[in-house]
């Protein structure tokens, strides 16, 4: 049983380090510390740091948020199976 | 039809339906009045929250703040955005696994101590009341500017209708007038927008209209940035901060939201921890839907004004010029006496002085849309501010009714008495909002950035290390939260009300302005609360046991 649960927190783990890197690198990353040398690409009518800072990290962290859903529901279920 | 009746129709109707759904949606159960009951769904919850969440600050302001400060704007939509991934993946479903009714509840219990709970509580209150005075304030100028009455009439009604629904419903009926709020105040905000976005580049999408090419086939971005170059503003897609300010002032908006006690308390509402993750997933959603179109609008109308108003006789102006000029809000000053409007950055130069809020409010006039798009705007920034109010509102009745006199004065309380202690506090912390409202005190506006700061220095790290650091004990916590709120209080005071010697930019700590400094708060806080956890007495075994619990589905 705490054999589990520890693998299950583990698992938690891993996937909130690796959602909050993409969390950090799309807004501190590409929208603060980087936004100059991004803006120098061009897509569109927006340079690309200044898109990112005002528009794409927001629609990240909306995909963000639900492929942790995806997966946590995922993860819920295999603990339940297991302990059960 | 004339603009008046259109306006007193909308925000009439508005009205009813807030009412009747809070008639039918109220209250009989401390557990109602606090967490509506605890069984909203994750999709209502979601849109509940984006309404608590965007106020009248967010509806009105933000747009015409981004318009005039282009990329360093950037921070509010990067800040009010990003903390609820940290909500959702950090906070939100371990405190509904926990299951209590408050933020000063899951601070109290984990730091297993009284002392815990009371700074928890007057946290919570501070944050809440700087909060709620601007709201009613928001909600006095929307109505004595499109009802035609005065503030003091405005912020009267407005505090008759919260006081209604939120006493009467609780959380219960503040949870479902707060989704019929989301869909009016969504739909005065699109409205325009994409009216306004057709016009200028023919995209009805204005997140993607203001990449776009005007009629003359240059980039809307670029010329902005080409004006605002000859009339010598920074230009509009770069910033004039220095990037480590707006680093960590993205950081403390960031960081204050997901510790923001309205905001948290939303999760409690719902049945199950998988849901209440779902709930933040849709509330974000929601409010990205508002703050994607908030920077288009910004550029549109930026655009406008300058193209309008620059180097152009001030008696050509169209009528929406002088109607804004009565406000106040749009000053004009010859100061050459040419008769044209000199509108540069330089203020020795410049003729015209524009406040931000006009941006949205005045963006159906410039654009000439039809008049009951102009009565939906008012419903629409009501909404936000009521909504807003009546959230925290109840952050401060239950942190007076349940924390303060059940959890700490007297624990015999029965329920009925505790729900009337409740009702009769929000009762007073509505009327005092109101007083603030009508009286606003001058620090309103350089008190948002301090609820922020306060929430980033004192609530986040306690509760994010009551959750992921089992051995962090109370002495740590409690000594953590003292630290980071005083040093937060005290920079802000500082630098914004002059005390402890005051202090210009230049004195600022590693140049970070008052706005970022909640980061740096929450650092000291994370470090003192480690250094002393390691030298006084471990956490007791039961309290361990209990976050193992919460980590689990």
């Amino acid at each position: 049983m705490s054999q589990k649960t520890s693998a299950y927190w583990k698992h938690n783990l891993k996937y909130l380090i690796i959602l909050l890197i993409i969390w950090f690198s799309v807004s501190f990353g590409a929208g603060v510390l980087f936004v100059d040398e991004l803006n120098t690409i061009k897509i569109g009518g927006f340079k690309l740091g200044f898109w990112f800072a005002q528009q794409g990290s927001i629609y990240v962290f909306v995909v963000l948020i639900f492929v942790y859903i995806y997966l946590m529901n995922k993860l819920d279920a295999e603990f339940k199976k297991d302990t059960e | 039809m004339e603009l008046q009746y259109w306006i007193w129709i909308a925000v009439g109707l508005s009205f009813t339906l807030y009412i009747g759904i809070a008639f039918w949606t109220r209250a009989s159960s401390t557990s109602e009045f606090y967490v509506a009951g605890g069984g909203v769904h994750p999709i209502a919850n979601g849109m509940a929250t984006a309404a608590d969440w965007m106020s009248a600050a967010s509806f009105i302001s933000m747009a015409g703040i981004i318009s005039f400060t282009g990329y360093d704007g950037s921070v509010y939509l990067m800040g009010w955005t990003g903390g609820y991934v940290l909500l959702a993946l950090l906070l939100a479903p371990y405190l509904r696994k926990f299951g209590k009714f408050t933020v000063p509840d899951f601070i109290g219990d984990r730091y297993y101590s009284n002392g815990a709970r009371g700074v928890a509580v007057f946290c919570a209150l501070i944050v809440s009341f700087t909060y709620i005075a601007g709201q009613m304030r928001g909600v006095g100028v929307v109505f004595s500017r499109y009802l035609e009455v005065d503030i003091t009439t405005g912020v009267l009604i407005g505090m008759t209708i919260v006081l209604f629904y939120a006493v009467l419903g609780g959380m219960k009926g503040i949870t479902y007038t707060q989704v019929a709020q989301y869909c009016v105040l969504i739909f005065a905000f699109m409205v325009p927008a994409i009216y306004i976005s057709f016009m200028a580049t023919g995209n009805v999408i204005p997140q993607l209209g203001f990449g776009d090419a005007g009629s003359d086939g240059v980039f809307l971005l670029d010329k902005l940035d080409g004006l605002h170059r000859e009339l010598g503003f920074h230009e509009y897609t770069s910033g004039s901060k220095s990037t480590l300010d707006v680093f960590f002032i993205t950081m403390a908006l960031m960081v204050g939201t997901a510790g923001l006690p309205h905001v948290i308390v939303r999760f409690f509402t719902v049945k199950k921890v998988s849901d209440a993750r779902k709930s933040a997933g849709w509330a974000l959603l929601f409010i990205a839907i508002l703050y994607t179109t908030a920077p288009a609008i910004a550029v549109f109308s930026r655009t406008n004004l300058i193209e309008t108003v620059s180097n152009q006789s001030y008696k050509l102006m169209p009528e929406w010029f002088s109607k804004w000029e009565d406000t106040g809000l749009l000053k004009f000053e010859d100061k050459n006496s040419d008769g044209l409007i000199q509108y540069v950055a330089d203020p020795k130069i410049n003729e015209l002085s524009v406040d931000a809020d006009i941006m949205v409010l005045a963006n159906p006039e410039i654009a000439d849309l039809p008049n009951w798009v102009i009565a939906l705007l008012a419903a629409g920034a009501l909404a936000a501010a009521l909504s807003t109010a009546a959230g925290l509102l109840l952050v401060i009745s239950s942190a007076v009714s349940h924390d303060l006199i059940k959890k700490m004065i007297n624990p015999k309380v029965s329920e009925k008495n505790e729900l009337i202690a409740a009702r009769l506090s929000a009762t007073a912390a509505v009327c005092l909002a109101g007083y603030f409202g009508i009286n606003p005190p001058g620090f309103v506006a350089a008190t948002v950035a301090l609820a922020f700061g306060l929430a980033a220095a004192s609530f986040f790290p306690a509760i994010v290390m009551g959750i992921f650091y089992k051995k962090m004990n109370k002495e740590g916590a409690v000594s953590g939260m003292v630290v980071g709120v005083l040093l937060m209080l005290f920079y802000m005071t500082k630098f914004k009300f002059g005390w402890f010697g005051g202090g210009v930019e230049a004195d600022w700590w590693f140049g970070i302005s008052p706005e970022g400094f909640g980061t740096f708060a929450m650092l000291i806080n994370f470090i003192v609360s480690y250094v002393v956890c390691k030298f006084t007495p471990e956490t007791p075994k039961n309290v361990q046991d209990l976050v193992e619990k919460i980590r689990l589905p």
